[in-house]
């Protein structure tokens, strides 16, 4: 918290000096609400208008957490995979970097011609999205393994299992979880397009109503929501990280007193 | 005399044709502290890897207790030359590695062995909070709780400061006269070696083969003082000849 005091306050003290500028500046300029609304219309909004997005707001959770869930799950079964099968990584991993190379997005309307508008195509959008950030954080991680260690473990007779449970996959936690971070907010973002693509429920249906229907400052909580549910789930995973990682935050902390 | 628990039987060893071991024969008996002094490059880490079977030597073999062991890796209880231990495990679980690998762990031993080597109140802590002499300690009881009756210990000490090295052979000799293992102990300090070993054998420069063999004629328990005795530093001009004939 004595940080926080500390080195918090710039930030904080920007961020309110933009919101005086933004909001004195549609007061004073008279800019048209439907344009530009201020930031109290906003709020107001965002309090007031709870009950209309919470159902939307729950649904994109959801679709967010299971896409996730899917994702970092055939993510790191991936990376083990083509980790412990080096012939296979060498065939597979340039096409899995060309891959990202198409934006997910333009599969969008493919995925719903072959899915149609249900849940899957959406679902397959945010595993798509998030389980390559997590491939490549994994398979870095297990590549990335001290030499030092390696040898000591072969020489103390380690098995390839052995090599890969006690050593490998503890070593590479860390970048495992840099990627889920990325993957977290990635995932997020793939659940709001999805449902621009036709959805009957959802923080993206929610966004496109008002923006049809001129209701700019609806659109502004819709910003708003998605980033704090990008950051309250990045926020989760730190917290997961922490506790799984204690060996580091020990460290922190003993640098720290 | 003790049977021959280690024998290095004309080993040789080529990388991209240059020869780094040639016909090296040497021999560990059960329970002996030998030490490998040669100079640096002169082959010693590749031995240890051919004894610890992560290389095959080209011709040669290596026999433990009679039967060969050639290639075979997990026979030797090994030390490298950093501590290597893994952060995310605490001291006592970084102690058991070894054990662990080989598949039976004992965790009343390796408590009471942390609490005989002046650790006790750190076996739930992490590495990364150790001193280095606390680290190569932990290394060295990971490699005595592995069930492999041979240690191969490789320049343990090298990184060390002067005042921690001399802690860390005091120390060593201390654990190893209660817990009698057979040691092979790689350095390139001739001190440290007539310290603590029974043995000293002085590998040439490349290729490597068995220059010289000296028994060392100190009995035991040793003292640290004895560095200083005249009949010690007769020994150390002795070997300290025998290298420089070398160069």
């Amino acid at each position: 918290m004595k940080t926080y005091a500390s080195k918090g306050w710039r930030p904080t003290a920007v961020l309110l000096l933009l919101l005086v500028i933004w909001e004195s500046s549609s007061r004073f300029l008279a800019i048209q609400e439907w344009l530009f609304p201020a930031p109290t219309t906003i709020i107001r909004e965002g309090i007031n208008g709870w009950s209309q997005y919470a159902p939307h707001l729950l649904s994109t959770i959801q679709l967010t957490l299971i896409g996730f869930a899917i994702g970092t799950l055939i993510g790191l079964a991936v990376a083990v995979i083509l980790h412990l099968i080096p012939s296979l990584r060498e065939a597979v991993y340039p096409l899995l970097i060309l891959s990202q190379n198409i934006p997910i997005i333009v599969l969008a309307p493919l995925l719903v011609l072959w899915f149609g508008f249900g849940v899957l195509p959406k679902l397959i959008i945010i595993i798509l999205v998030c389980f390559f950030p997590i491939t490549v954080a994994a398979m870095d991680g297990f590549r990335q393994t001290n030499r030092e260690y390696i040898h000591y473990m072969k020489m103390a007779g380690a098995t390839r299992s052995q090599l890969f449970r006690k050593l490998e996959w503890p070593h590479a936690m860390p970048s495992i979880f840099s990627g889920l971070k990325i993957s977290a907010t990635y995932s997020v973002m793939g659940a709001v397009i999805s449902e621009w693509l036709g959805a009957s429920e959802g923080i993206g249906v929610y966004m496109t109503l008002a923006s049809s229907s001129f209701r700019t400052d609806r659109v502004f909580v819709a910003i708003f929501l998605i980033m704090i549910l990008s950051l309250s789930f990045f926020f989760i995973i730190t917290q997961v990280e922490k506790r799984m990682i204690r060996y580091q935050t020990e460290g922190e902390r003993d640098a720290n007193g | 005399m003790p049977m021959a628990k280690l024998e290095i039987q004309d080993v040789s060893k080529t990388f991209d044709g240059t020869s780094v071991l040639d016909h090296l024969t040497f021999q560990l008996k059960d329970k002996e502290f030998v030490s490998i002094l040669g100079p640096s490059g002169s082959g010693k880490s590749t031995l240890f890897h051919v004894i610890g079977g992560l290389l095959s030597p080209d011709s040669g073999d290596i026999v433990m207790d009679g039967s060969s062991i050639t290639g075979q890796r997990g026979k030797i209880s090994y030390m490298p030359q950093s501590p290597s231990l893994l952060p995310w495990r605490t001291v006592l679980e970084n102690v058991l590695l070894g054990s662990e690998i080989q598949g039976k762990t004992d965790r009343e031993q390796a408590l009471r062995m942390i609490e005989k080597s002046g650790l006790s109140g750190y076996e739930h802590t992490y590495p990364e909070q150790l001193s280095g002499g606390m680290k190569q300690r932990v290394s060295f009881i990971r490699s005595l709780l592995s069930p492999q009756p041979v240690i191969c210990l490789d320049e343990p000490f090298s990184a060390l400061d002067e005042f921690t090295r001399h802690d860390m052979q005091k120390w060593l000799l201390s654990i190893w006269e209660e817990h009698q293992r057979s040691i092979l102990f790689i350095t390139h300090n001739i001190e440290e070696a007539l310290f603590l070993s029974d043995r000293i054998i002085v590998l040439s420069d490349r290729p490597a083969h068995v220059q010289k063999e000296f028994t060392v004629p100190f009995s035991r328990p040793r003292d640290p003082s004895l560095v200083l005795t005249e009949p010690f530093l007769t020994c150390k001009k002795q070997i300290y000849k025998e290298i420089r004939k070398l160069s």
